[in-house]
């Protein structure tokens, strides 16, 4: 590892960075290496850059960024502690129907951003309710599936049969299959103090040699959210708490043997898996300035198991990737092919690839450099470990 | 040897009282209240049909058959074709149903299950397996058929359109309710009954339960354990493609009606534990009267939100299921006799 640092510089630059690489890699992260962090300052130059460059992508590729985090919140749950759920987007569906609800009672630039933080924790918190119930209950492995599907399907008939009046909370109603308009436009802020308003609130800004372009702030407000959250989940997976997850994940019983508290380890994981699956929703409320019951159907519940399994649910990287290439993929495919060809990438790389598509990548390129460095790292074991 | 036979009496006569009282509750409630028993009795059976293939499935394979809903889509769209399109009798329409259901399923398994085909053309082409079977392979099982579900659902959609013509529901009624949903009640009858004779009392049964019970040494005693999942595969595939076909004249044909039948099956496994039929035919009268009673009552949310806390209460009080209670409370009796 590229981390030890002597204590005596460490308030220098190359020590600083040293100590983050630090926290930010393990055995837990796929991409460990100099060339790694490269590489992903170039993608995300490029996803800064997309919408400047291709006008007009920029209002889609939000909305694949916001199912990134989506994507991201399984491969935690799943790909970490072991947890396959259908239900994520059942704390999706409910940060998003919070924050509807919040800002439509709220609509001031507090009262939306409250409501932001309602959503998340209305996502969380069903998630440590119905994770409490589970794991503490005694429900394991596959039944945790099958109660989580069962869940989604139950919030569909739940948010179908309430159109009429007396599902209405304040100002808003459910509005059961019609959905819920009238949401007012994302500002977050303080009033009086400062806000900024996110949504239909581009920018035009005149670049030299490109023209005019303009800018959507809620794309980069997306992006922000989904960096920060990708690395803070990797610093959480490379964490003590990380390899307790994993380790529950390759044998439950026996980390228990050990003297962890498992339950409460995969409760403590599921809820902000909950969490960020309900950020998530909150985000495409807001983007959407709308939200149906739509998002609890079970089309809806298996997009983040393909985006998440074709990516590899062992890599956060791979889910973000495989969410935005799958749904780009689906969205440009469109038609009623589209599903089909989701049902069959999924079939195929659980076929044919079932550890996911980054894991594979990354195991070829660490194969090639064992190859290419025979002398330095006599019989290692497959994996990238730089410097 | 004695342990065994009095094993066997043990479950002859407690199966027998049951079997008896159950008939004897539905006499008995026929003349009482018909409407109500009728109700009940179409939910119980409509529970155990839901259940009765995935269960079959899931406790001897360990594959979680995700396209269960879909399979019983193909029972049901095969015998309304056979009905509207060939002009067959309804019977024998939905006996092709089941039957190409079940050679459906044989495919799937051959295909996806066991990777035997992609295997097979592996080994000629590159030289080796190309994939690992599912078998027990719960998650991996669930997502593969999962892609499966979703190609179905809407290559149904693309072919057929968003729904297909229906056929009527044969018969007239009695006391004011169908005479069709009391004759499936009968015939869920005859299902269980003929699934127990097939898994207890022929050879193939008895191979299937040795497959089940211990993989390895079934192998070492001469048993094709690939052959026995295959035509395990297929029977219950073949179950769900007839769950498809006596419901196709009272459901309306959607490419999403296997969906219908999901949450009742997942609930129904999860409670019923390990044993094919004592496990679903007691969890379908566990649950058929909760859903009926709480569904007419409350709305169909109720019931469902019923069936997820009774599942989630199950898990908790009774792991393994009612047969797994069943289990533990003979060996307490044969421990004390």
């Amino acid at each position: 590892m590229a981390a030890e640092s002597p204590a005596a510089d460490s308030r220098s630059a190359p020590a600083a960075i040293a100590r983050l690489r630090n926290r930010l890699e393990g055995p837990n992260t796929i991409g460990n290496s100099r060339w790694f962090w490269v590489g992903f300052a170039l993608v995300l130059a490029v996803l800064v850059a997309i919408p400047i460059v291709g006008s007009g992508t920029g209002g889609q590729f939000s909305l694949f960024l916001v199912l990134g985090l989506l994507g991201l919140s399984l491969s935690f749950v799943w790909g970490y502690a072991g947890i396959l759920s259908f239900g994520q987007t059942v704390f999706f569906g409910v940060g998003a129907y919070t924050f509807g609800v919040v800002s439509i009672n709220f609509p001031s630039p507090t009262g939306i951003t409250g409501a932001v933080v309602a959503g998340t924790v209305a996502g969380a918190g069903l998630a440590a309710l119905l994770g409490y119930f589970m794991f503490y209950g005694g429900v394991r492995d596959v039944y945790v599936t099958i109660i989580t599907l069962v869940s989604t399907l139950v919030a569909l008939t739940f948010m179908a049969q309430t159109a009429g009046s007396e599902w209405t909370i304040g100002e808003a109603a459910l509005g059961g299959f019609n959905g819920m308009p009238g949401m007012p436009l994302f500002t977050l802020g303080i009033e009086g103090l400062f806000s900024f308003q996110f949504v239909y609130n581009e920018y035009e800004v005149f670049i030299p040699l490109l023209g005019t372009r303009v800018f959507d702030p809620f794309y980069y407000l997306v992006l922000v959210l989904l960096v920060a959250a990708y690395l803070g989940l990797r610093v959480l997976v490379n964490m003590d708490f990380g390899r307790v997850l994993v380790a529950i994940r390759e044998d439950e019983d026996r980390t228990m043997m050990f003297g962890y508290d498992v339950e409460r380890a995969k409760l403590v994981a599921f809820t902000i898996g909950g969490g960020l699956a309900g950020l998530s929703g909150v985000l495409y409320a807001a983007r959407n300035v709308y939200i149906d019951p739509s998002v609890f159907e079970l089309y809806f519940a298996t997009l983040p198991v393909v985006w998440v399994s074709v990516g590899g649910r062992k890599s956060l990287l791979g889910a973000v990737a495989a969410t935005i290439a799958v749904e780009y993929l689906r969205l440009s495919l469109g038609g009623e092919f589209a599903l089909v060809a989701v049902g069959a990438l999924l079939l195929l790389s659980i076929l044919f690839l079932p550890g996911g598509v980054v894991p594979w990548v990354d195991g070829k390129i660490a194969r090639s450099r064992l190859v290419a460095s025979d002398g330095d790292s006599p019989g290692g074991p497959a994996e990238v470990s730089d410097s | 040897m004695a342990t065994g036979l009095k094993h066997a009496a043990f479950q002859v006569r407690y199966g027998i009282a049951a079997v008896v009282a159950v008939a004897g509750l539905f006499v008995l409630g026929a003349f009482v209240s018909p409407n109500l028993t009728f109700r009940i009795s179409y939910a119980v059976s409509f529970v155990v049909l839901a259940a009765i293939g995935l269960a079959i499935i899931f406790g001897i394979m360990g594959v979680i058959n995700l396209a269960h809903g879909e399979f019983i889509l193909v029972g049901a769209y095969v015998t309304t074709f056979a009905v509207t399109a060939g002009g067959f009798p309804l019977p024998v329409a939905m006996l092709a149903g089941a039957l190409v259901t079940a050679v459906f399923g044989l495919v799937v398994e051959r295909v996806i299950i066991s990777g035997y085909v992609p295997n097979w053309i592996g080994q000629r082409t590159v030289g080796r397996d190309l994939i690992k079977p599912f078998y027990d392979r719960l998650a991996d099982s669930m997502v593969a058929t999962f892609g499966l579900s979703l190609i179905m659902v809407q290559g149904a959609r693309i072919l057929f359109g968003n729904s297909i013509d229906q056929i009527g529901v044969p018969f007239g009624s009695t006391a004011g309710y169908p005479d069709y949903r009391i004759a499936l009640v009968g015939i869920t009858a005859g299902v269980l009954a003929l699934v127990y004779v097939l898994f207890t009392q022929t050879v193939f049964g008895t191979r299937v339960r040795a497959t089940m019970q211990d993989e390895q040494t079934a192998r070492a005693l001469g048993i094709d354990t690939e052959r026995t999942y295959m035509y395990t595969f297929a029977i219950g595939s073949g179950l769900a493609g007839f769950t498809g076909a006596l419901f196709a004249p009272l459901l309306s044909m959607q490419p999403s009606i296997g969906d219908q039948f999901l949450v009742e099956a997942f609930v129904a496994v999860v409670v019923g534990g390990a044993s094919v039929v004592v496990g679903t035919s007691l969890s379908g009268l566990l649950l058929g009267p909760i859903d009926a009673v709480l569904s007419d009552q409350f709305g169909e949310f109720a019931g469902r939100i019923a069936l997820l806390g009774t599942a989630m209460l199950a898990l908790r009080f009774l792991p393994g299921g009612i047969t797994g209670f069943i289990d533990r409370v003979r060996t307490m009796r044969e421990g004390g006799s």
